[in-house]
């Protein structure tokens, strides 16, 4: 298949690792911040095969994982409402929420719907006049544009039934939360490709210029997080500090601009809690003034949940990079994706849940006996 | 390396309670993953308690004055009813009769019940009655007795269709999942994902370059073949609900072993493959219907092998991995990179990841 195969072949990705171990003279730590590069190097191995130099740490670029509890705990609240009908991308539905999951709601009656996209949320409104329907809106700006253009059409429609219940983060301002802190690990960073094809990479040469950090947008196969990762270790060993693309097949610098229109027409930027993270100031998208009449937070008065917090989660230093999943007492004992104790077990692209799904039988110590 | 930055944000822990039990039922504890599992070994394994049973395979194999009788049933709730390559109809004769043979049985006779809404077309339950008497005559079987209940509208989702199963397992056949042994290979009788991506792209209105077919066929010509070359087959089981990998692990947990597959050896049409890409899912998981996986003696894989690709339905036969006795009761994947990685049975439903 084009733009995959050429970009999974072993041939290629094993040339890139003697590339990087031939470059490497000292060990640096690196960072990936979408989960689905989390994914990938899970699925693939890549650590496995990369030189003991590169250590690669995993950030917070789980869309599913970092929505806040008092996301979810609205959505499965909003759900269970006479005459609701909740809309959500297929991954939402297993999250759970302080005390239960969309999944369970549907079981007791709600009617929770999976989406392939928002226009398809707009469908369902269209087709059911006399029935709320909210869409959960999450994600980065990968999928801010196609939940823009969801509110836009409704409120161009006058579908006054269509609302969305929005939870959606920013990258570059997480990045500089992480960097801010005093105990940051990470001395270079992979950018999510996918996100830059929306906005582009000019967010990001702020990032390198305040934190001498160099960054490479990268890619989401294994071909991808390898070249990825030898343009971050030929700046490192060479004291540069620089934004590069190597995604360029899919990213352009200056993004899609139709796409940012109708984000900045829809969204503003707002303060926003990551889960698993904190709050983040202007972290955040949440629906424009002009939008309130689509807005679900504000047509159903939803009050802020508060949720309780095992002390045994480990997953702000996970997700931070300061600890590997496996560092973790509760890994795989008493964490795993069906009974998840904190945000990077609850999607297939959490850090936690890849490492479990792919890697446990290498990674878990004798002493855990691991399903 | 220079560390400017603003008033650093302060991390808070904010994790869920974790969800630790079910106390009603979900629709993943019907997906044939580990939530199904979990039902049957806590509620159904204790409850009907028999040696029979508590092998765990597709049909339970029973004696009757000496003769070895395998029973099995199936209920279906496919949406739609009507799909490329099949209906609920020739499915529900296919999924009986192919349950039936993967215990090396000759699939003979069927039962077949209906639960109706009020309401539905009576055109449609003929349709599909023809298709299913159709399917049976394809197979071999005759439909001996049924039963037909209607239930109020609303109450139902247009149609459900149970079929249960008999066959006779001939003399020197033994097959069950707990027979799988380090040095075994593992064969697939085709592509996968086809059934599965069909469903799911005609319920949804998902368009492709030319249209994705469900696989939905009666195996047990091709498990007769097989049978026939006198080889040492340890275990078959179609990959339905769950997939390749759920058939897999099963084997493995049974057998308590560990099986090994090779990346790219597992053949999927460019299609379904794409569909899969495009949705975020793995055709590992997605549901067959007509596609059959045997573990095999390695002294006879390849008989076995070239005795599949001479089946009409088995062209597309691969040996796709080995048992070892490593990581006991995983099933992993051997990467082209030389990485291994584990292929998990999953919880519930594979669901389409956001982006």
């Amino acid at each position: 298949m084009k733009y995959l195969d050429e970009y999974r072949d072993h041939r290629i990705a094993r040339a890139l690792v003697a590339e990087i171990t031939s470059c490497v003279k000292h060990s640096w730590v690196l960072m990936e911040i979408c989960g689905g590069q989390t994914h990938t190097i899970m699925r693939y191995g890549l650590s496995d095969v990369l030189p003991r130099e590169v250590e690669l740490v995993h950030g917070p670029g789980c869309p599913v994982c970092v929505t806040p509890l008092e996301t979810v705990d609205k959505a499965i609240a909003l759900a269970l409402r006479p005459g609701v009908i909740l809309v959500s991308y297929g991954d939402m539905l297993r999250v759970p929420g302080s005390r239960s999951d969309l999944l369970r709601a549907k079981a007791q009656g709600a009617d929770v719907r999976i989406a392939y996209s928002p226009t398809g949320a707009v469908k369902i409104a269209r087709a059911n006049p006399d029935r709320q329907v909210v869409f959960l809106a999450i994600g980065f700006e990968t999928t801010a544009p196609a939940n823009a253009m969801a509110a836009w059409q409704a409120k161009h429609e006058g579908l006054s039934n269509f609302s969305m219940l929005v939870s959606h983060v920013l990258v570059p301002p997480a990045i500089r939360a992480l960097l801010g802190t005093p105990n940051n690990r990470v001395q270079g960073f992979i950018a999510p490709g996918h996100v830059c094809t929306v906005m582009g990479c000019s967010e990001y040469e702020g990032l390198v210029r305040d934190f001498g950090m160099p960054i490479v947008v990268g890619g989401f196969e294994p071909v991808d997080i390898l070249e990825s990762v030898l343009m971050l270790i030929r700046q490192l060993e060479a004291g540069e500090a620089k934004l590069e693309n190597q995604y360029v097949r899919s990213v352009s610098p200056q993004g899609n601009g139709r796409a940012r229109e109708i984000v900045a027409e829809v969204f503003e930027t707002a303060d926003q809690k990551w889960r698993g993270i904190g709050r983040i100031p202007m972290s955040g998208l949440r629906l424009r003034g002009e939008y309130a009449a689509h807005d679900a937070d504000r047509i159903f008065a939803l009050s802020e949940i508060t949720a309780d917090e095992p002390a045994e989660c480990i997953s702000a230093q996970v997700l931070r990079g300061l600890k590997k999943p496996t560092d973790c007492a509760a890994f795989c004992v008493r964490c795993t994706p069906e009974n998840p104790l904190g945000a990077p077990m609850v999607s297939s692209e959490g850090a936690c849940a890849a490492y479990y799904h792919y890697r446990r039988h290498s990674v878990v110590s004798q002493e855990k006996s691991c399903p | 390396m220079s560390m400017r930055t603003a008033s650093p944000i302060r991390f808070e822990l904010s994790c869920p309670t974790p969800l630790q039990s079910h106390d009603t039922i979900l629709l993943g504890h019907g997906s044939g993953g580990k939530l199904s599992a979990d039902l049957i070994r806590d509620i159904f394994l204790p409850t009907f308690a028999n040696p029979v049973l508590s092998r765990l395979d597709d049909q339970g194999i029973v004696q009757i004055n000496g003769q070895r009788i395998a029973m099995t049933t199936d209920s279906f709730v496919v949406k739609p009813l009507f799909f490329p390559g099949g209906d609920i109809g020739s499915l529900a004769v296919h999924g009986t009769v192919n349950d039936l043979a993967m215990g090396g049985a000759t699939p003979l006779f069927l039962s077949v019940a209906f639960i109706v809404e009020e309401g539905f077309s009576v055109d449609e339950l003929r349709q599909i009655a023809t298709s299913m008497q159709e399917a049976a005559t394809r197979a071999g079987v005759q439909v001996v007795t049924g039963d037909t209940k209607v239930v109020e509208k609303g109450k139902g989702d247009g149609l459900f269709v149970n079929t249960t199963g008999i066959g006779i397992v001939p003399d020197g056949i033994n097959l069950s999942a707990d027979q799988a042994r380090p040095g075994d290979k593992v064969l697939l009788s085709g592509s996968i994902g086809d059934h599965g991506i069909a469903i799911l792209a005609h319920r949804e209105g998902l368009e492709f370059e030319s249209q994705i077919r469900s696989d939905s066929a009666a195996l047990h010509t091709l498990v007769s073949q097989m049978l026939d070359v006198g080889a040492e087959i340890r275990c078959m089981r179609d990959p339905t609900r769950g997939g390749v990998s759920s058939a897999l692990n099963e084997i493995a947990e049974r057998s308590q072993v560990g099986i090994e597959l090779e990346e790219g050896s597992m053949p999927v049409h460019e299609q379904v493959r794409g569909a899969c890409e495009l949705l975020g899912l793995d055709p590992l998981y997605v549901a067959n219907e007509g596609k059959l996986i045997a573990v095999v003696a390695p002294e006879s894989a390849e008989t076995v092998l070239q005795a599949m690709k001479g089946h009409a339905m088995g062209q597309e036969s691969q040996i796709i991995g080995t048992v070892n006795d490593e990581h006991r009761g995983l099933v992993t994947m051997r990467t082209n990179l030389g990485t291994t990685r584990i292929v998990d049975m999953l919880s519930g439903d594979q669901l389409p990841r956001i982006c």
